[in-house]
């Protein structure tokens, strides 16, 4: 038995829509790629990241019968608009397109994953968004297909995975947070990798158990890329969210980057002012998993311990099993803060969540 | 009320150069900074470390990735224990200036024959009428 902590209205900026699977993107594709998929008996881009029997991709009463979780829009909607009362869903969707090596059937696959996302889901409930899922393989291709569904002010956020072939903030990606700036475009990063190198930095963990605890130092990794590079410095309005990154190693980790800021910084001249205040003024992140014993004291400390009440995002998650019964807002939060996190805070994100969308 | 100490020849601390002294009983470092002469506890406000072992550099800004403005050459301190950065004409560090300041003290150069006639206290060396002097007031 849990608590119920939702808000009525909220902007839910994590809900994952199911690719059933690849014949669905099918319409989507070129008829090269059509044919491609074909032949080449591809049925399925699914990624490690989330492996769909695993306990964890979603709670088991949220499956259909053919075991897959959030499957239609009006299966997500029933549950986020239905039983939850919120106003708005950001979808973001996970599927392996971060994964293909070719550059080409990447971007071909972004093109059809965003476009069925368009065509099944935003198209179907007024009350979703979506991120542009991107290319990351290709900048160039990358930034086409930001250019491509930017026109349609559905897509709030640009959607990348926290672990890559390089880190996030390496310049020859800023022609990409070039293109989030110019289209008012947070850029979303979402735990998950490519699988382009181990996903600790120790080598290949053995377990999913490892694979899935080691997001949370990928997301630190790529935080301290983008504040050393100084992406910020140079798209000063640049906004990042961290999705399904965790919350409660923030404080720690900006403890330890913070302090050899001090000492350090004269390698990354730009960083003028603590990584504090930059996170501050440019990261939020989602609230599933909170990453808290159940104890409100102790999430209450943690709230305290973020120094902020502008950085946290409402988020169920849905369909993964972060939490039990209807408890998406962990106890500990004040109403007003609730309120916050679920209205303001995610309307000072995404700029294209205050207009109305077509 | 601060004395005014005796500390060096002018001539131990070329342009460029430092010096540990002592002056009450104070472990001070004594910079010249071409010339112009800046003395800061050898304490960093930090966690102590002995200033006058850090490395003397320059201050280095930016207002553009990739862009390295690199002025003040010689000016700038850093403690050997964590590398935080003091200006020597200020004693502020870079990180936390309003916060983090290595304590200042005041210094002047003076002719060897009005040191002779005093109030200066010169603690470990005789002073001499025809050479100039360091004085710390601490």
């Amino acid at each position: 038995m849990t608590d119920v902590m939702t808000e009525v209205g909220a902007i839910d900026c994590d809900v994952h829509p199911s690719v059933p699977d690849v014949a669905a993107l099918l319409p989507h594709l070129d008829t090269f790629w059509r044919d491609s998929v074909v032949e080449r008996g591809l049925n399925s881009l699914d990624s490690n990241s989330y492996p769909l029997k695993s306990p964890l991709t979603s709670r088991p009463e949220w499956r259909n019968k053919s075991g897959l979780p959030a499957a239609s829009a009006k299966e997500v909607g029933d549950q986020v608009f239905g039983r939850w009362q919120s106003g708005t869903a950001i979808l973001n969707c996970l599927y392996g397109v971060q994964l293909l090596f070719s550059e080409d059937m990447a971007a071909a696959f972004c093109r059809a994953l965003n476009d069925w996302v368009v065509k099944e889901w935003l198209d179907r409930d007024p009350r979703m968004r979506a991120s542009i899922v991107i290319p990351m393989q290709n900048v160039e291709y990358a930034v086409d297909e930001i250019e491509r569904c930017a026109k349609d002010r559905r897509f709030v956020q640009v959607l990348v995975l926290a672990m890559q072939e390089v880190p996030l903030g390496r310049r020859h990606f800023w022609p990409i947070y070039a293109a989030c700036e110019r289209h008012g475009l947070p850029l979303g990063i979402h735990a998950g990798s490519a699988y382009r190198n181990p996903v600790t930095s120790l080598g290949w963990p053995t377990w999913y158990i490892e694979d899935y605890a080691a997001q949370a130092p990928g997301f630190q990794s790529q935080m301290a890329s983008l504040i050393c590079e100084g992406v910020f410095a140079k798209h000063p309005g640049l906004k990042v969210v961290l999705i399904e990154s965790g919350v409660t190693w923030l404080p720690g980790f900006l403890w330890r980057f913070g302090k050899f800021w001090r000492g350090l910084r004269t390698e990354v001249p730009w960083v003028d002012r603590a990584p504090w205040e930059i996170v501050r003024d440019h990261f939020r992140l989602t609230i599933q998993p909170f990453d808290a014993p159940d104890d409100p004291h102790a999430v209450e400390r943690a709230i305290e311990h973020l120094r902020s009440d502008d950085i946290l995002l409402y988020a169920s998650d849905y369909p993964h099993w972060q939490f039990d019964g209807d408890a998406v807002i962990p106890a500990g939060f004040s109403p007003a803060l609730r309120r916050k996190i679920a209205i303001s805070n995610p309307l000072a994100t995404y700029a294209r969540l205050k207009e109305d969308a077509r | 009320m601060a004395k005014k100490h005796v500390v060096a020849a002018a001539s131990e601390i070329p342009p460029g150069g430092r010096k540990l002294v002592t002056a009450d009983g104070r472990a001070i470092v004594v910079f010249n900074l071409g010339g112009e002469f800046f003395a800061l506890s050898n304490r960093c406000p930090h966690r102590g470390g002995s200033l006058c072992e850090g490395s003397l550099t320059g201050l280095v800004l930016s207002d553009d990735p990739g862009h390295y403005d690199y002025t003040r050459r010689g000016e700038i301190i850093r403690c050997p224990w964590h590398s935080w950065e003091f200006d020597i004409r200020t004693g502020k560090s870079w990180c936390d200036p309003d916060r983090v300041k290595a304590r200042r003290f005041g210094v002047s150069v003076e002719k060897g024959a009005k040191l002779i006639e005093g109030p200066y206290v010169a603690e470990t060396f005789r002073v001499s009428v025809e050479n100039d002097y360091v004085v710390v007031e601490a």
